[in-house]
């Protein structure tokens, strides 16, 4: 971070994620709803180097937004492991490794267009579990279809 | 051990120590039939079937009205309550208070274990959309054990459509518990999936043997267990006309085969077998509804909590 944040503005309260797979910051921003039309500050940065991946490295940092659970789940499926720093009064107050967690529930249909979760009017949600967390696959508890990520 | 109120949803569920269990207790209730003719007086199976299967159905029924129970149900999706549009779970709930134990056939995948999670009576899954058909399975365990005195060190080939037949991905889930040799026979087009191949590995007990050539492998199987090669399943009619042929099993054959071999079918069967086989010692796939028989009975008490 540090030679980022010698660059780009510091944020009074707000969220850094970081070590982002590379690449996928753009996707992170589209499960967050930020598209930059409502002025709040958001700094994108896209493949920097990353010591500690010994690679490639996605960084994105925004004003005045926090993240929901469900949000978490979304991200922790595209991109495991990242790192989330929530900011108040331009210090860190919470930050945690985001883990993938054992099950998805109502998040997404099945792709199994057959699948009884996805069947009109039955009061059901889909459901996944994590059976491999790299590459992230996830098996649907009703038709046991595997999703890929 | 117990399988009292537990549901029968996917051949993946078993353990090698339950199968056997279930095994034993099927060839145990045989051998001693007047003994549990009415171990299930005063219970009540419901048999939903939202697609018609007539073999199934009246073969979970006569299970139950041979050991002394009674059935309700239904045996198509055409009855008022469905054609009203109730959902399942609606289904599932009233009926649970009308029956001790629930069968069900549904068209939508996966729907076994949506009913079961929507009572707490036993559901048995007797076929869910192109998924699992676990008794079937299990009855050609039976089938394999009772017609060559054991599982371990045999030679079982499958042959035909393992890309989508669901009774041979369920049967592999089954023989993945036992140390045999399995060979896949079919189509290349028609391979078995890799998730059914991923199962198998991860239990590390079955040799696996691929191949496309039927009459080469025949001389070398304990077990030949075919299945219908549907057209539709060929993306290019061509390649259907060029094997449909190949793995069909021809009279002339029988002279290839191992002396106790066993050629087995889930039935209905097409033109996959020659008619001209049915008379022969080798083939019990009309035997194997009388193990199906067998096997549902034992199911349905072990899961009523009868047979302990
Ligand atoms: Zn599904």
């Amino acid at each position: 971070m540090s030679e980022l944040t010698l660059r780009i503005e510091k944020i009074k309260q707000g969220t850094v994620i970081d070590h982002i797979e590379p690449g996928k910051a753009i996707r992170v921003l589209n499960i967050l709803g930020l598209d930059g039309q409502d002025g709040r500050l958001i700094t994108v940065a896209i493949n920097v180097q990353s010591k500690k991946l010994g690679g490639k490295k996605d960084i994105i940092k925004v004003e005045s937004v926090f993240l929901d659970n469900e949000q978490l789940n979304q991200i922790s499926l595209i991109s495991p492991k990242c790192s989330i720093s929530y900011i108040k009064n331009f210090k860190v107050s919470k930050k945690f490794i985001l883990n993938i967690p054992d099950k998805f529930i109502g998040l997404f249909p099945c792709t199994n267009e057959n699948c009884i979760s996805n069947a009109e009017r039955e009061p059901v949600m889909s459901e996944f579990m994590v059976i491999s967390e790299k590459p992230v696959k996830l098996r649907c508890a009703y038709c046991s279809r595997i999703l890929r990520f | 051990m117990s399988l009292e109120r537990k549901d029968i949803i996917s051949a993946k569920q078993f353990s090698r120590e339950e199968l056997e269990y279930i095994l034993n207790w099927a060839i145990k209730i045989e051998n001693d039939k007047g003994n549990y003719a009415k171990s299930m007086q005063g219970t009540i199976m419901a048999t939903l079937f939202y697609e018609p299967s007539t073999r199934t159905r009246l073969s979970f029924e006569s299970a139950m009205h041979r050991l002394g129970g009674t059935v309700i149900g239904f045996s198509s999706s055409s009855v008022s309550s469905v054609k009203k549009g109730e959902t399942l779970a609606d289904t599932i709930r009233t009926v649970a208070h009308y029956s001790d134990l629930i069968v069900l056939r549904h068209n939508n995948d996966g729907a076994a274990t949506f009913a079961a999670r929507c009572t707490e009576i036993p559901v048995i899954n007797a076929g869910s959309g192109s998924g699992e058909h676990p008794t079937q399975s299990l009855l050609d365990l039976l089938t394999i054990q009772q017609e060559c005195g054991k599982i371990d060190g045999l030679n079982i080939g499958l042959i035909g459509d393992l890309k989508f037949g669901r009774t041979v991905h369920s049967l592999t889930y089954l023989l993945a518990n036992y140390d045999i040799n399995l060979f896949l026979i079919s189509p290349h087009s028609l391979k078995m999936q890799n998730r059914v191949m991923d199962y198998i590995q991860g239990k590390g007990n079955v040799k696996i043997k691929e191949t496309t050539n039927f009459i080469e492998a025949l001389p070398k199987l304990d077990v030949i267990y075919m299945t219908r090669i549907q057209k539709e399943r060929f993306p290019d009619p061509e390649e259907y006309e060029s094997v449909k042929d190949t793995f069909k099993f021809e009279k002339e054959y029988l002279d290839l085969l191992k002396p106790n071999a066993k050629i087995m079918h889930p039935l209905p069967r097409v033109n996959e077998i020659s008619s001209q086989v049915d008379d022969s010692p080798h083939a019990i796939y009309f035997k194997q509804t009388y193990y199906g028989l067998m096997m549902r009975k034992a199911i349905i008490g072990l899961v009523m909590g009868v047979f302990k």
